[in-house]
C-alpha cells in the first residue's frame, strides 16, 4: 500500500487525525481518546497488519506531555508514526496498548516511570528502572533534584 | 612498567628494615607472590569499561601474562572485582552483596572515571553514586573513560604490589593498606 491510500484509511479509522508534513516517517497526531480504536485497525486489518511496535516513547514537550508510537508491518514493509497529547500535567493518562503489543508493556512502565504518563488498563503499571519508593518523575522539564543536580 | 621501578617500592622497604619476624615474612614472601601473581577477576561490567576490560584480557594486550586472566563467573572464587563501568544507586546494593559474597582475600579495582568520582553524571544526575567507594573500599582507582588497556594493566600491576606488602598475621592491616 503506498503512503496516499495509507494515509486515507489512517484519516478514515481516527477522524479527527492531524497528517504532519515533512517528516522522515509518516507521522499522526491522533486525539487521545481514539487512539486504541486507531491502533486496534492498524494492528487487525489485513491491508494495514501494523504487526511490529518498534517503539515507544514518551515526550514532554513542556507544556504538553505525550506518547510517540513507532510502528510497522513486517508483512508490507510500511511504517507509520503516531503521536498523542495532553496538557494536562497532573494526571496525563492515555489509554494503554500493551493488549495488542505486548512490547508496549515494558515501554508503558518505562514511560510512567520516567514521565509520570499513566496507561488505562495497563496489567502492571509501577517503576522500572528507579527504586519503587522514588519521588517524582525524572525526565520531565520541570523536575527538580536539589541535592543531586547542579544548576550552572 | 620497568622491573626496575617495580621493585622499588619504599613502603615495603621501610617494613623490611623494621626487622619483621624472619620466618613469618618468608612465608608471607611465598603466599603474597602466589597470591599476586593468580589474581582471579569477577566477570563483572556496566559500561563501556567493560568493553575495554575485554580488550585487555584479549591476545593483543593479554591480561594472562600477569596472572589475572581466569574470569570467574562467580563471585565466590574470584579475588577481585573490576568495577567496570557507571554504578546507578539501584545497582549499588547488588554490588555490594556481589562483594560481600566474594571470600577473602578480595581487591576492589575502580576502573574508570564513573567508578572513581561518577565521571560524566557528577553534576546533572539523579540516580548515579557519585564513586564506588561509597559503597565497597578500593584498591586502586584507574582513572579514564574508558581507559586504555596499557591503564588498565598498570592498575593491575600496582595492585600486585599492594598484595606483595600483605601478611597473614593481620591480613587487612598492612602497611599500605587503608
Amino acid at each position: 500500500m503506498d503512503n496516499e491510500k495509507l494515509k486515507e484509511k489512517i484519516l478514515l479509522l481516527a477522524p479527527g487525525a492531524v497528517h504532519e508534513e515533512n517528516r522522515e516517517m509518516m507521522t499522526f497526531l491522533i486525539p487521545s481518546e481514539r487512539l486504541h480504536a486507531l491502533a486496534l485497525g492498524l494492528k487487525t486489518e489485513p491491508d494495514l497488519s501494523f504487526d511490529y511496535l518498534f517503539c515507544l516513547c514518551g515526550v514532554d514537550w513542556g507544556k504538553e506531555l505525550g506518547v510517540v508510537y513507532h510502528m510497522t508491518s513486517t508483512s508490507h514493509g510500511h511504517t507509520v508514526v503516531l503521536k498523542v497529547k495532553t496538557s494536562d500535567r497532573e494526571n496525563p493518562e492515555f489509554d494503554s496498548v500493551c493488549n495488542l503489543w505486548q512490547t508496549a508493556e515494558f515501554h508503558e512502565r518505562e514511560t510512567y516511570d520516567l514521565l509520570g504518563i499513566r496507561f488505562r488498563n495497563h496489567p502492571d503499571l509501577r517503576r522500572i528502572f528507579l527504586e519503587d519508593d522514588w519521588k517524582g518523575y525524572p525526565l520531565r522539564k520541570d523536575y527538580v533534584d536539589e541535592v543531586n543536580i547542579v544548576e550552572f | 612498567m620497568k622491573e626496575t621501578d617495580f621493585r622499588d617500592n619504599e613502603t615495603l622497604n621501610l617494613f623490611r628494615k623494621s626487622g619483621a619476624n624472619v620466618l613469618l615474612s618468608t612465608v608471607d614472601a611465598i603466599i603474597d607472590w602466589g597470591r599476586s601473581n593468580s589474581i582471579w577477576p569477577l566477570t563483572f561490567a556496566t559500561s563501556c569499561c567493560g568493553i575495554e576490560m575485554m580488550a585487555t584480557g584479549a591476545p593483543r594486550h593479554d591480561f594472562s601474562r600477569f596472572g589475572i586472566e581466569v574470569y570467574r563467573a562467580s563471585p565466590r572464587q574470584a579475588d577481585v572485582i573490576v568495577v567496570a563501568g557507571t554504578i546507578v544507586n539501584k545497582m549499588a546494593p547488588v554490588l555490594k552483596r556481589l562483594y560481600d559474597q566474594m571470600s577473602e582475600p578480595k581487591f576492589v579495582i575502580a576502573m574508570g572515571a564513573c567508578a572513581v568520582s561518577g565521571g560524566p553524571f557528577f553534576y546533572n544526575s539523579y540516580h548515579v553514586v557519585r564513586g564506588v567507594d561509597h559503597v565497597i573500599p578500593v584498591d586502586v582507582y584507574v582513572p579514564g573513560c574508558p581507559p586504555r588497556p596499557e591503564a588498565l594493566l598498570y592498575g593491575v600491576m600496582q595492585l600486585q604490589r599492594k598484595i606483595k606488602l600483605e601478611t597473614i598475621a593481620d591480613p587487612r592491616k598492612s602497611p599500605d593498606t587503608f
